[in-house]
């Protein structure tokens, strides 16, 4: 394989720094307070809100909406809808399309050197990466903090800290957020962060749909916290018409706001899955792409192809809304069954979205702490695809008890089961490398660890779910909320937690507390067992979910699971203190490869330079020839990089 | 993956052996302890079906479960890079796979899972639906010929149970005779409810404008606990009432004594019907237009009628 060219890095200035927008103004990659930045989409969303709010008004003021007399959700539907808009506008995503619109060559994006590019529109994927970290965490800390209102409920079984209709806002907007979160939770910060560095690019492919994306997501979450001044709405995160034909304008935030969450996921994916199919450097050949990489393509299919269905499901829901339609209406002709398969049918492999770059995560870092190749790494990339693939034909586990297709019912049990054999791949990889190894222990291996622990437990009381006998036990119970929790949290959320300490230091060039981040990690892999154990016998012992009220002899169950959850909340504010601690109070230099990794991404110089790669390196070989003596060579980095004529260290 | 080296210790019989002891004492310590205590006990064939499939999925999974356990213990302690000479790991092609290794892997997974389904569908139609919800016109029914039909509504935020076989009386309390196989009809007047007789191992979702079919066959008296349990509205926490089996005897004097004194309430009823068109002047807040009873026209919105 010859060394390719290296493709010259553009100095020359672009002849006008603004784009011209005629009647609109100029609008200008200035980095004064005067341009645009968070601060400007936030005026932006609420003007669009304002001007929807109104016109939808203008347009239907006069209808009524059936089932909720006296009111109909065009306007609110409108404001939303606008107040995202403007929310892109205000943030400069629009900047690019409507110069193009208008025959005008936009100005090309420099790299901005000031810290307040992490506040603005930028397709640059470093630091839209480290956007999305911050607004995950938020939307994780927003959805913790309903969590421990939900658990301070159940503290009692018959007396109340919340009125019965607070309490079920809290909920569904608790599930609904952090499923919105776990969309993105890793695939946005790290997918878009560190598959470029991982195959060799400079960028991704359309970084401009990666920033769409970051600015949607952020959208969807003020969408959905909106619901909060609407009151709420009340059919968990599941929207369940025709409960959600009933509801309250509440419902619209959540209708739009998975609509919003959509685009964002659709674009996300299917940037990541272009970007890897396309911009791999040369000699990165399948089989020596990075398990990660592979995890982000299977999820990044997944995203692509599911959503829809979320987003024209919740337009259907809208529609029932505003124009009086009754798609989801038995009475009038429609289906309430419709918008069950709808969502579930985006809601299974949505499960794999949140299951997949966990694995992903953790299979990257094994090699690194165990000192050992991957093991049986094409049954890894292969079974995160057969995943991906089955996680397309197995959603009326869902909904065994609710009278669709009664028929059905073996072969969905047996499609469950069978998607089970391929998600335990990760199992013979993990316990395989671990094998005759030489563990160490830092923190982002504690994680791992900790995700083989709890994800067992997780996807072997799946299995217990499709079986369909013992589903009509556990259907609709606390059993179902642990068995989610149990791979969601314990999987995907204690992947990214390590991949936070695992890649940090490339990311910002600094190391987290070492002893800090031992507390955080404890304090959460004790408690969320003790949370989240306890509620499989709750489930088994006759309590439904989003309930306010249960049995008495349940109560010492459910109270250990919230003094549990408690100390579970502040296992993160000890990750926050850490996190702030670390980066910004007492920061300690990073070492450019603190755990010596052989991944592509740790070669590259620190801090990694805009365009990543001063010449597109040339893979030679897999990233994971660790403990071998003789081992190839990984990459040519190319002269003219930092490490001009040095050999990447490979075999330590 | 045989050792080949002779100082190296038998890895792999040493968990084989610990994993025997600790597997096979924990299958045999919950198959006789806790097994026959296992919700929802054995007050009906499906809650006693679907307790044993529960057991046995436990008895599957708690091998799995400990393997993996044992594993990772080992490794922790035998391999962790801080114990007096833990040799240097070995990379290569040996690190890399073994294809014994995966295969085995695959077709002990693969065993498991088949057996799994051909003993969860054996168990789903052998026990006729096992209980759970199975739409208006079930593919599984008992072999009984003169199952008992009760009728469960769910609404914002009650059960109420209808008798077609006492003149279609309503109550609040679900009153069930011994030993007689019964026949669920689950509708709602509103959104999706689910009941949940928790006890009775009947589970199935209360669909508007749909009958949902569920069976079972009582075997033991006692009281039984319903709840919702499917999201349905503020209330949905408070959506709970009980019930009891009692022997058959018991319950003829019951349900003829309530037929008698709820006639008049009884008259007031829409006629006994599989589903339900919501009132017009009721919870919907107004679907129907003041000029459309809705029960008159109950052949127009296509309302089903009993059969008996
Ligand atoms: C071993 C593989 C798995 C199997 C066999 C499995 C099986 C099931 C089944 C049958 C249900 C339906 C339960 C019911 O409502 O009656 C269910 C629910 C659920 N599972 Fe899994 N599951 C597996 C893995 C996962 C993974 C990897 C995730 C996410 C990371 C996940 C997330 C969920 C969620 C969120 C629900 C509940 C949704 C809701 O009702 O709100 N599962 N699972
Ligand atoms: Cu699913
Ligand atoms: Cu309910």
């Amino acid at each position: 394989m010859s060394v390719i060219d290296a493709v010259p890095v553009t100095d020359s200035e672009p002849t006008e720094d603004y784009v011209n927008l005629g009647v609109f103004g100029r609008l200008t990659h200035r980095r004064g307070w005067l341009s645009q930045h968070l601060g400007t989409a936030v005026i932006g969303f609420v003007l669009g809100y304002l001007l929807g709010h109104w016109l939808g008004n203008v347009v239907a003021g006069g209808y009524s909406y059936v089932q909720n007399s006296g009111q109909n959700n065009v306007a609110d539907t409108g404001g939303l809808l606008l107040g995202v808009l403007g929310w892109l506008f205000g943030a400069g995503a629009l900047n690019y399309p409507i110069a193009k619109m208008m025959g005008r060559e936009p100005a090309e994006e420099r790299f901005d050197p000031s810290w307040t590019r992490y506040f603005r529109y930028t397709a640059d994927h470093k630091v839209v990466g480290l956007q999305y970290i911050f607004s995950v965490l938020t939307f994780l800390f927003t959805g913790g903090l309903l969590a421990m209102a939900i658990r301070t409920e159940l503290l009692s079984p018959t007396s109340h800290a919340f009125g019965p209709g607070t309490y079920i806002a809290i909920v569904s907007e608790h599930g609904t957020v952090m499923m919105m979160m776990a969309t993105s939770i890793v695939v946005g910060p790290f997918g878009n962060w560190l598959v470029p560095l991982m195959i060799g690019a400079r960028r991704t492919a359309f970084p401009r749909v990666e920033a769409f994306s970051f600015w949607t997501f952020t959208a969807g979450y003020l969408v959905i916290m909106s619901a909060l001044f609407y009151g709420g709405f009340p059919t968990g995160w599941t929207g369940y018409a025709p409960l959600q034909t009933q509801a309250g304008a509440g419902m619209m935030s959540y209708l739009v706001g998975f609509a919003v969450i959509g685009m964002g996921m659709m674009a996300a994916g299917f940037n990541l899955a272009v970007t890897i199919v396309t911009c791999r450097a040369p000699g990165l050949t399948w089989g020596r792409l990075p398990i990660f990489v592979w995890s982000v393509l299977a999820t990044a299919a997944l995203l692509t192809l599911a959503t829809p269905t979320l987003v024209a499901g919740g337009f259907l829901g809208i529609l029932d809304r505003t124009a009086q339609t009754a798609f989801y209406v038995n009475e009038h002709g429609g289906s309430s069954y419709l918008w069950q398969n709808l969502f579930w049918f985006f809601g299974h492999p949505e499960v794999y979205i949140m299951a997949l770059p966990g694995f992903g995560i953790v299979a990257e870092m094994l090699p690194v702490f165990t000192r050992k190749p991957l093991f049986a790494y094409k049954v890894a990339a292969a079974g995160m695809l057969g995943v991906a693939l089955l996680s397309f034909f197995v959603w009326q586990h869902h909904l065994f008890q609710s009278g669709i297709n009664p028929d059905m019912r073996p072969l969905f049990m047996l499609t469950t089961e069978l998607i089970s054999i391929p998600t335990g791949f990760i199992y013979l990889v993990g316990l395989g490398t671990l094998y005759k190894a030489k563990i160490r222990f830092e923190i982002p291996m504690l994680f791992a660890l900790a995700l083989f622990f709890n994800f067992l437990i997780g996807g072997v009381t799946g299995v217990f779910l499709s079986d369909v006998p013992v589903n009509v036990q556990v259907h609709g119970s606390f059993f179902v909320l642990a068995h989610f929790h149990y791979t969601i949290m314990g999987g995907l959320v204690f992947a990214f937690f390590g991949g936070i300490y695992y890649w940090f230091p490339k990311m910002t060039g600094k190391m987290m507390n070492k002893t800090l981040g031992k507390i955080h990690f404890w304090m959460m892999f004790i408690f969320f067992n003790l949370t989240f154990f306890p509620m499989f016998i709750i489930g088994l012992l006759g309590q439904p979910r989003r309930v306010f009220e249960y049995a008495q002899n349940l109560q010492t169950l459910n109270d250990i699971a919230s003094v549990s959850a408690f100390f579970l909340g502040a296992s993160f504010v000890v990750f926050v203190a850490n996190f702030v601690w670390s980066i910004f109070i007492n920061p300690v230099a990073a070492p450019p490869n603190p755990w010596d990794s052989l991944g592509l991404e740790w070669q590259t110089p620190s801090p990694v330079p805009y365009y990543n790669f001063e010449r597109i390196p040339v893979i030679m070989a897999d990233p994971y020839h660790y403990s071998e003596p003789n081992a190839p060579q990984l990459a040519d980095l190319g002269v003219g990089s930092d490490r001009t004529d040095e050999k990447v260290e490979v075999g330590k | 993956m045989t050792d080949t080296s002779t100082r190296e210790p038998r890895h792999f019989a040493r968990m084989f052996v610990l994993w025997l002891v600790v597997a096979g004492v924990a299958d045999a310590l919950f198959y006789t302890l806790a097994g026959p205590h296992v919700p929802p006990g054995t007050m009906t064939t499906s809650a006693k079906d679907n307790q044993f499939d529960f057991n046995v999925l436990l008895v599957i999974a708690l091998p799995v479960l400990i393997a993996v356990w044992i594993y990772m213990g080992y490794a922790i302690v035998m391999w962790r890079s801080t114990r007096k000479g833990v040799a240097e790991p070995v990379g290569g092609a040996v690190a890399r796979g073994n294809k014994g290794v995966q295969f085995a892997w695959i077709a002990s997974t693969s065993t498991i899972v088949m057996g799994l389904f051909v003993f969860g569908t054996v168990a789903l139609i052998n026990g006729a639906g096992s209980g759970g919800g199975e739409g208006p016109n079930p593919v599984w029914s008992p072999n009984s010929k003169a199952p008992l039909q009760v009728q469960v509504i769910g609404q914002q935020w009650k059960f109420t149970y209808r008798y077609p076989s006492f003149g279609g009386f309503e109550t609040t309390q679900l009153i069930l005779p011994n030993n007689t196989t019964i026949e669920f009809h689950v509708t709602s007047l509103d959104v999706t409810h689910d009941f949940w007789a928790y006890q009775l191992g009947v589970k199935a979702d209360a669909n508007p404008q749909l009958d949902n079919v569920a069976y079972t066959t009582t075997r033991e008296t006692g009281s039984v606990t319903v709840r919702c349990d499917e999201l349905c509205g503020i209330w949905h926490g408070a959506m709970y009432n009980y019930g009891r089996v009692i022997s058959p005897a018991a319950f003829e004097a019951w349900a003829t004594a309530t037929q008698r004194a709820s006639v008049a309430n009884t008259k007031l009823l829409p006629p006994y019907a599989l589903t339900y068109v919501p009132d017009a002047n009721g919870a919907d807040g107004g679907l129907y237009p003041t000029n459309v009873d809705p029960y008159s026209a109950s052949e127009v919105y296509g309302a089903k009628v009993a059969a008996s």
